[in-house]
């Protein structure tokens, strides 16, 4: 249709006029272009055709079409960073900051240029920009912490851009295309990909979080901006999971490394203080269901894991908003330092609570219409252990961040605190957020499942799936009530966890002490080596100098003189061994 | 202003010692009541052991307990100082 452009480009471009406005107009035009971009996206799902750009002969494809329409799954990845770029921008309504707004819009414009790239050139820009705008938002924190997260953030990210840049070189050497589309239709095992895919496999690792490659993500998020972290929640993980959906569906190894992914970080979570870096443990856990059902492959399976995506970014934004908004109130997120806030925001907590049923996948709230569909896809194609092991991972996402985050900051022991309730905005935003947990979860047939890109004859709500589930969930919280009542449950307490970040993070420090001490000593020693004992005793060698001469001289020369000679003679020796 | 800070305080709803016994009651009967669903309609489910009565509230438990137990043993591992990496 003509009037609509590639979605990126309402962001990019919109981006450009946040610093030329001031106040209520910029805040304005801020709300104006996700809605923009909305009626952009619907225009270009009635049937936009981009033919492309032509860049060193290669052909630029930023609006992905299949069969005439665009892309069905590229279009509820739009739609759904559409909403999340709203909800972000309505609940940091209160910042000022063009440097944050602008990183925010254009992140988003990111994230969205990636998610309909239709070619590896076009995905590669998209996927840095994600990088160098969004570590804004974690350096708009302006602390020392802040900073130095970044930095590892946007190292470890870059390094996810360079793997990928590699993996598009090599392919485009082998296969002469750059179109991004199945970098496994053959579905081999890891080991036999070729090795441009698998290097592109490893930077969306990075960026899905991959177990030991995961600790960016644990380490950033909690450090940026109460709205920074919600931005950030929405996007990166997302195009990873949607380009490992896009080209790795029914690689079976994601199977297991989605069920570790879903495992492991449930213990972290469990004895974490900082309740944002709990969600972040919490977004790789559920970020391994996604994995798990790409890994899987089949139609349920990859539904299931971009329906999961879907409900994420809904639920574990607004878990992210609610405690955005209690930093933004108290000063603090350590659930040590809070507790007894339903008392002063109990609106907040109550949408807190909306999102912790949902991510615990509580019938009637989202994740239990996407989640479940993850499951029957590892249960259908006999992927037994881990099943069982996502289960148990399941009640654990109810232990941690269904019952931890909503306790430990509006209930427990009361603090103290009393501040006011979050702005309109910030609860607006989180109003929005909890109806569409609802709404997905009560029915996911009008809106969600329409949006699946391959078919869909999934129905979650059946006698058998609401009890079993309830009953997961409501005896997984009668063991956190009895483990509290008992006092076996492990205090909050201030600390770090130390996590697979402690090889880079001690081991740069290791490396800085290494060249600093005992090998600067050593250089030291070389030079002095070098420059004045070897010298010294060369020039003793060459018999008694005059001490006058020898400083009017200085020893230069006759060390010079001294190490011809020595070299001449050590070749002449040589040369007569040779000939012998 | 104390002491009306003191009857504001008293309003909310779980200082009273009382309302928190109620909602932990109020668990532990759903807890039952849902147990006792499995004996009143048939399970539809893929593997054998989803069959066996209580199931799934007996794994979520015990899943939740080892949970907690195994992450308070890997707190002694993994436990260093607020400041560890900025020493």
């Amino acid at each position: 249709m003509i009037g609509s452009v590639p979605p990126a480009v309402v962001f990019l471009a919109g981006a450009l006029l946040i610093p030329l406005l001031r106040g209520k107009l910029r805040a304005a035009w801020l709300l104006a272009l996700p809605l923009l971009g909305a009626v952009n996206l619907l225009a270009l799902h009635d049937g936009a055709n981009w033919g492309g750009l032509e860049l060193f002969g290669h052909r630029l494809i930023l609006v992905r079409m299949d069969d005439g329409a665009v892309d069905s799954m590229s279009f509820l990845f739009g739609v759904l960073f559409h909403i999340a770029a709203f909800l972000g921008i309505l609940f940091a309504l209160h910042v000022k900051g063009a440097v944050e707004q602008v990183a925010a819009v254009t992140y988003a414009g990111a994230a969205l240029g990636a998610v309909f790239a239709g070619d590896l050139i076009t995905l590669f820009v998209c996927w840095e920009l994600l990088a160098v705008t969004s570590v804004f938002l974690i350096w708009a924190r302006k602390s020392a912490r802040a900073y130095g997260a970044g930095m590892r953030y946007l190292m470890v990210n870059v390094v996810s851009g360079l793997l990928l840049l590699a993996g598009i070189l090599v392919h485009v050497h082998e296969t002469g295309s750059v179109t991004f589309g199945a970098l496994n239709p053959g579905r081999l095992d890891v080991l036999a990909l070729p090795l441009a895919a698998k290097l592109m496999l490893a930077a969306f690792g990075i960026k899905c979080a991959f177990p030991l490659l995961h600790n960016w993500l644990t380490d950033a998020y909690p450090e940026a901006t109460p709205t920074g972290t919600v931005f950030l929640s929405a996007f990166t993980t997302k195009v990873a999971v949607y380009a490992l959906a896009r080209s790795f569906a029914g690689t079976t190894e994601l199977v297991w490394i989605g069920t570790a992914m879903a495992c492991f970080p449930i213990f972290f979570a469990v004895i974490e203080n900082d309740l944002r870096r709990v969600l972040g443990y919490s977004m790789i856990n559920q970020i391994g269901f996604m994995v798990a059902g790409v890994g899987v492959g089949t139609a349920l399976g990859v539904n299931g894991a971009v329906a999961h995506a879907f409900n994420d970014v809904l639920f574990k934004g607004l878990l992210f908003m609610s405690m955005g908004a209690v930093l933004h109130r108290t000063g603090k997120i350590n659930g040590s330092d809070l507790g007894g806030l339903y008392k002063s925001m109990p609106v907040t907590a109550g949408l807190c609570l909306v999102g912790a049923a949902s991510i615990s996948a509580f019938p009637l709230f989202s994740g239990f219409v996407s989640k479940s569909m993850v499951m029957a896809a590892l249960a259908e194609h006999d992927f037994d252990v881990q099943w069982f092991l996502l289960l148990f991972a399941s009640a654990g996402v109810f232990h941690h961040a269904g019952i931890k985050i909503p306790f430990f900051a509006f209930y427990a022991h009361d603090s103290g605190i009393r501040c006011r309730e979050a702005p309109l905005h910030m609860l607006l935003a989180m109003g929005i957020a909890a109806a569409l947990c609802l709404f997905n979860g009560m029915l996911p047939n009008v809106f969600l499942y329409r949006l699946l890109p391959l078919v869909n004859d999934y129905q979650p709500y059946d006698l058998t799936h609401v009890i079993t589930q309830s009953q997961l969930l409501f005896w997984s919280a009668m063991a956190f009530t009895g483990l509290k009542l008992t006092g076996l449950y492990p205090p909050e307490l201030r600390s770090t966890n130390i996590d697979a970040e402690w090889t880079y993070r001690k081991g740069a420090q290791a490396l800085m002490w290494l060249l600093l001490h005992p090998l600067a000593r050593l250089g030291r020693g070389f030079e002095t080596l070098v420059l004045t004992t070897v010298p010294r005793a060369l020039t003793r060698l060459g018999g008694e100098v005059h001490a006058e001469e020898r400083r009017s001289r200085g020893w230069l020369i006759g060390t010079a003189a001294l190490i011809a000679v020595a070299v001449l003679l050590g070749y002449l020796l040589l040369d007569f061994v040779r000939g012998s | 202003m104390d002491e009306q800070e003191r009857r504001e305080e008293r309003r909310h709803l779980f200082d009273n010692p009382r309302n928190v016994k109620r909602v932990i009651g109020l668990l532990a009967g759903i807890c039952v009541a849902l147990l006792l669903l499995d004996l009143c309609y048939t399970k539809r489910v893929h593997y054998g052991a989803e069959r066996l009565f209580g199931f799934y509230g007996f794994y979520g438990f015990v899943g939740c307990v080892f949970l907690v137990l195994a992450a308070k043993e890997l707190r002694k591992l993994v436990m260093r100082a607020e400041d560890y990496y900025d020493r």
